[in-house]
């Protein structure tokens, strides 16, 4: 189990003083000159040996990421840009970091910044976190005061940082849409290449990085890749902050380590499934995006990206959504299928078409007024939809249903069934489930 | 993807401005991005005219787009895009945003839902009879450890009960949001699991460079909650309409040629001290903090500079369809003087749909005007009822209905009065 003195997030719940006095208390911005002095090429390979994968979702290697940016400027600025678009259900650790935690954060920006050469840091949070927003701005207003951030700071390195946020759209923490957006327009996609570390913000060399990443960063470098890597199996090192929701006695955000088997992450910290392990019907382990994985399977399983995926999930951002035999699955994983059909920005036609289609199918599959072979017709949907956009939320918006398709295919047969059974009767409420 | 209109042209308000403290933060925040990247700051504008106004009206999209001298469209479609931008009124005293996203789902969103539709409105982004409170569904709010949660202005309410809820949506009505705490509404510290700590339970263990004083730095649940965050603007408290009113100048109706996405050649007219400054006289009666003498003259105010008048002139038929010809209300006899005079909300406002003539929506569009009682009506003057008819694009309907005569019924003495004069009952 992890022991206190080994948590980056020290005040992730906010009982501990907030302010930059109380953070330094804890260990942050402790010597971030000395470690900016060890230089460039140290940060990045220290954190390449970290084994540190990007908390976003992908999972794309964050020291390797920061290598790409080019070493010396061709005369534009480069960026750093911080993911804050919290938007995926189920995942909250971003919010807690920023509202209670905030200056590991504004701390991470310094070095992440220095290590790809950039001056400025945009931190792009989403519209509905306006404390969280106030918080941040709060932590900033306090390092500039302080001399630690800023033109001639005590750190050697010039670096603004500044805070701004977007207006409800969950397609702004794809990277290419984050950065239209802070560019002013619509959040939609570009296509990629260039990338955004040649051509990025305002067409200059950025790097998007997710709010975990950077916060993690400057603790890493503070004790070594060594001590972060000691955490988790190979390939999966670290630590990681894990938001568990749905159906257990007490959910809750919190920091584990890495490749904590599932079990013991819910007995230990959220006082078991509602109703016993008995009780369990399905998890999706990594947000909404990521197929859900069904009781017996995921139970002993540890949390990380490579086991993860052998379960034909994924990690994503560790949002844990847990599902007791109450939940109508057909219906959870329906609303899911709206929600992709919200938040498509409308640019991709198999995508802005896709999850209209594809939800309003999830929702007669829910009363089971459907056709068998309309299941198999969904499934063939998603395969198309799938890969054939500019951005992920084509993908995004299948996999759940495949997931779903994957795992409960009798389930919804046996609705189908007990609707057409119940067709002939006269009164209109033939709702499948009761 | 949702697709999202402007508000019907009957709510929109004539013009928008800033307040002058809005205005200077708003210069702040385009200085914080590099020099010629100001459209960047477009969406924070619109969110401090939307908390400013309470929704996205077409007045303010134009006066941002303005400001950062942005194609209107692309306003336009940055207004339309994001789903937080309010684009029509909701209610003044509370906009109940309940997150219906699977993990609150799964932990009874629905009841709350069905909540809002008991108390507010069956259907969402509609107001309650009183305007004073609306609803609406929205996609993940990222409080999911939290959950069922409602956002309400700036703040969530977490881990609620539909009868929590309802106390919640009462103190609002009430007008007393400001004192419901934020955050979690059971016995639990943030989103630290409801049974207690698990993690992160001994300071001393954490602390690398303990304070000399020894002095205690963990705080009570809620204790600096208050201290640090600034309270709510909970419930958007009435403001005069100072920077609604149609005498302010409106943006210029100058749009930019298609072509490479330049500003037209024609200049936009200097603006004009004077006139940006001119309120009407009832906002003036009621406002300490601006005093104006100047005697109004809206006859030729949008028309005043010479390059504008001719690029007004001959576009008048070819506004786009968001921006549907203002003639009626353009058209109205010599603007603000024949306006009737508005007051504040009264304690209880008279039914104003009993007048035969009068519905839900046409009352809305009245109390938006100042007009609250019967006996306001009673009282307009063939002028007032002509603007008021032209405002409504009634075509006359007033004089025909008669809603003088029916409002003096009414304030005379109620509905017994009305029935013995016009021998029925209202509506």
């Amino acid at each position: 189990m992890l022991q206190d003195k080994d948590r980056i997030f020290t005040n992730i719940y906010g009982h501990f003083d907030r302010s930059l006095k109380g953070a330094m208390a804890r260990g942050h911005w402790d010597g971030t000159k000395a470690l900016l002095e060890k230089g460039r090429d140290w940060i990045i390979n220290e954190m390449k040996a970290s084994g540190l994968r990007g908390r976003g979702g992908a999972g794309f290697p964050t020291g390797l990421k920061w290598s790409f940016m080019p070493k010396e400027s061709d005369g534009r600025p480069h960026y750093l840009v911080v993911n804050a678009d919290e938007s995926e259900p189920g995942t909250c650790k971003d919010r807690d970091i920023m509202r209670h935690d905030p200056h590991t954060l504004v701390e991470g920006c310094l070095i992440a910044g220095f290590a790809m050469g950039a001056h400025t840091a945009y931190i792009y949070v989403r519209g509905e976190f306006i404390r969280e927003r106030e918080a941040l701005q709060r932590a900033i207003d306090e390092c500039y005061e302080a001399g630690f951030l800023g033109k001639n700071n005590k750190h050697g390195w010039d670096m603004d940082v500044i805070v701004h946020h977007g207006a409800g759209a969950y397609i702004c923490g794809e990277e290419t849409a984050l950065l239209e957006s802070l560019e002013g327009k619509k959040g939609q996609p570009r296509l990629k290449p260039p990338f955004p570390a040649n051509m990025g913000l305002y067409g200059c060399p950025t790097t998007v990085n997710n709010v975990e990443s950077i916060a993690v960063a400057p603790t890493i470098l503070r004790r070594g890749a060594a001590w972060f890597s000691s955490f988790g199996r190979p390939n999966n090192a670290g630590t990681k902050l894990f938001c568990i929701s749905g159906h257990v006695n007490n959910p809750c955000t919190v920091e584990e380590e890495m490749s904590i088997p599932f079990r013991e992450l819910i007995e230990r910290h959220c006082g078991g499934v509602r109703g016993g392990w008995d009780n369990l019907l399905a998890v999706i382990p990594g947000g909404s995006s990521v197929p859900l994985v069904p009781a017996e399977q995921i139970i002993d399983a540890p949390m990380d990206f490579d086991s993860l995926r052998e379960l034909k999930s994924g990690l994503g951002t560790a949002a844990v959504i847990v599902m007791d035999k109450s939940t109508d699955i057909v219906k959870a994983i329906a609303r899911l299928s709206y929600f992709y059909k919200h938040e498509s920005c409308g640019q991709c036609t198999p995508c802005r078409e896709g999850t209209g289609w594809m939800w309003r199918v999830m929702e007669r599959l829910v009363r089971g007024e459907a056709h068998k072979h309309e299941i198999d017709m969904l499934l063939d949907v998603t395969k198309q939809v799938e890969g054939h956009t500019i951005c992920a939320l084509g993908d995004a918006a299948a996999w759940p249903i495949q997931g779903l398709i994957r795992h409960f295919r009798p389930e919804i047969e046996r609705r189908i069934d007990e609707f057409t059974r119940n067709a002939h009767r006269a009164e209109p409420a033939l709702i499948a489930a009761e | 993807m949702a697709v999202r209109r402007l508000a019907d042209e009957a709510v929109q308000p004539q013009g928008f401005a800033f307040t002058p403290e809005n205005e200077a933060w708003a210069r702040q925040t385009i200085k914080k991005y590099p020099e010629g990247r100001q459209y960047s700051a477009v969406i924070p504008l619109l969110m401090r005219a939307q908390e400013q106004e309470g929704w996205v009206t077409r007045a303010a999209i134009e006066y941002v787009a303005e400001m950062l001298s942005m194609p209107l469209i692309r306003v336009l479609e940055v207004a339309t895009f994001y789903t937080q931008f309010q684009l029509a009124p909701v209610g003044t005293r509370a906009h109940v945003q309940v997150c219906g996203t699977t993990p609150c789902m799964l932990r009874g969103a629905g009841d709350l839902i069905e909540v809002c539709k008991r108390k507010i409105h069956p259907e969402p982004f509609k107001t309650n009879e009183a305007g004073t409170l609306s609803w609406e569904e929205v996609e993940c709010q990222g409080a999911c450890v939290n959950a069922p949660m409602v956002m309400i202005f700036k703040d969530t309410y977490e881990d609620l009960t539909p009868q929590r809820l309802e106390e919640i949506i009462d103190a609002f009505e009430a007008g007393r949001g400001h004192e419901i705490k934020p955050g979690p509404q059971i016995d639990r510290f943030n989103s630290a699991p409801a049974s207690g700590f698990t993690t992160l339970t001994d300071e001393a263990a954490i602390l690398k460079f303990p304070p000399s004083g020894g002095g205690k730095s963990r705080r009570k649940p809620g204790e600096a909650e208050a201290a640090s965050v600034p309270p709510s603007r909970a419930g958007r408290p009435r403001t005069g309409a100072m920077e609604t009113d149609e005498a302010i100048r409106s943006p210029s109706p100058v749009k930019v040629s298609s072509n490479g996405e330049k500003r037209a050649s024609v200049k936009p007219p200097k603006e004009n001290e004077a006139e940006a400054d001119r309120v009407a006289e009832e906002v003036e009666g009621s406002s300490r903090t601006r005093r104006h003498s100047e005697a109004p003259d809206t006859q030729n105010a949008a028309l005043r500079s010479p390059e504008l008048k001719k690029a007004k002139a001959p576009r008048k038929q070819t506004l786009g369809p968001e921006s549907p010809e203002r003639e009626a209300a353009a058209a109205a006899p010599a603007g603000n003087e024949a306006r009737p005079k508005g007051i504040e909300r009264p304690e209880r406002p008279d039914d104003l749909k009993m007048i035969s003539g009068v519905g839900p929506r046409i009352e809305g569009i009245l109390n938006d005007l100042g007009i609250y009682t019967y006996a306001q009506i009673a009282s307009w003057t063939k002028v007032e009822r002509e603007w008021v008819d032209s405002y409504l694009r009634f075509k006359g309907r007033i004089e025909r209905e008669d809603w003088v005569k029916q409002a003096e019924a009414l304030a005379k003495g109620g509905v017994a009065e009305y029935e013995r004069v016009f021998g029925k009952k209202p509506r």
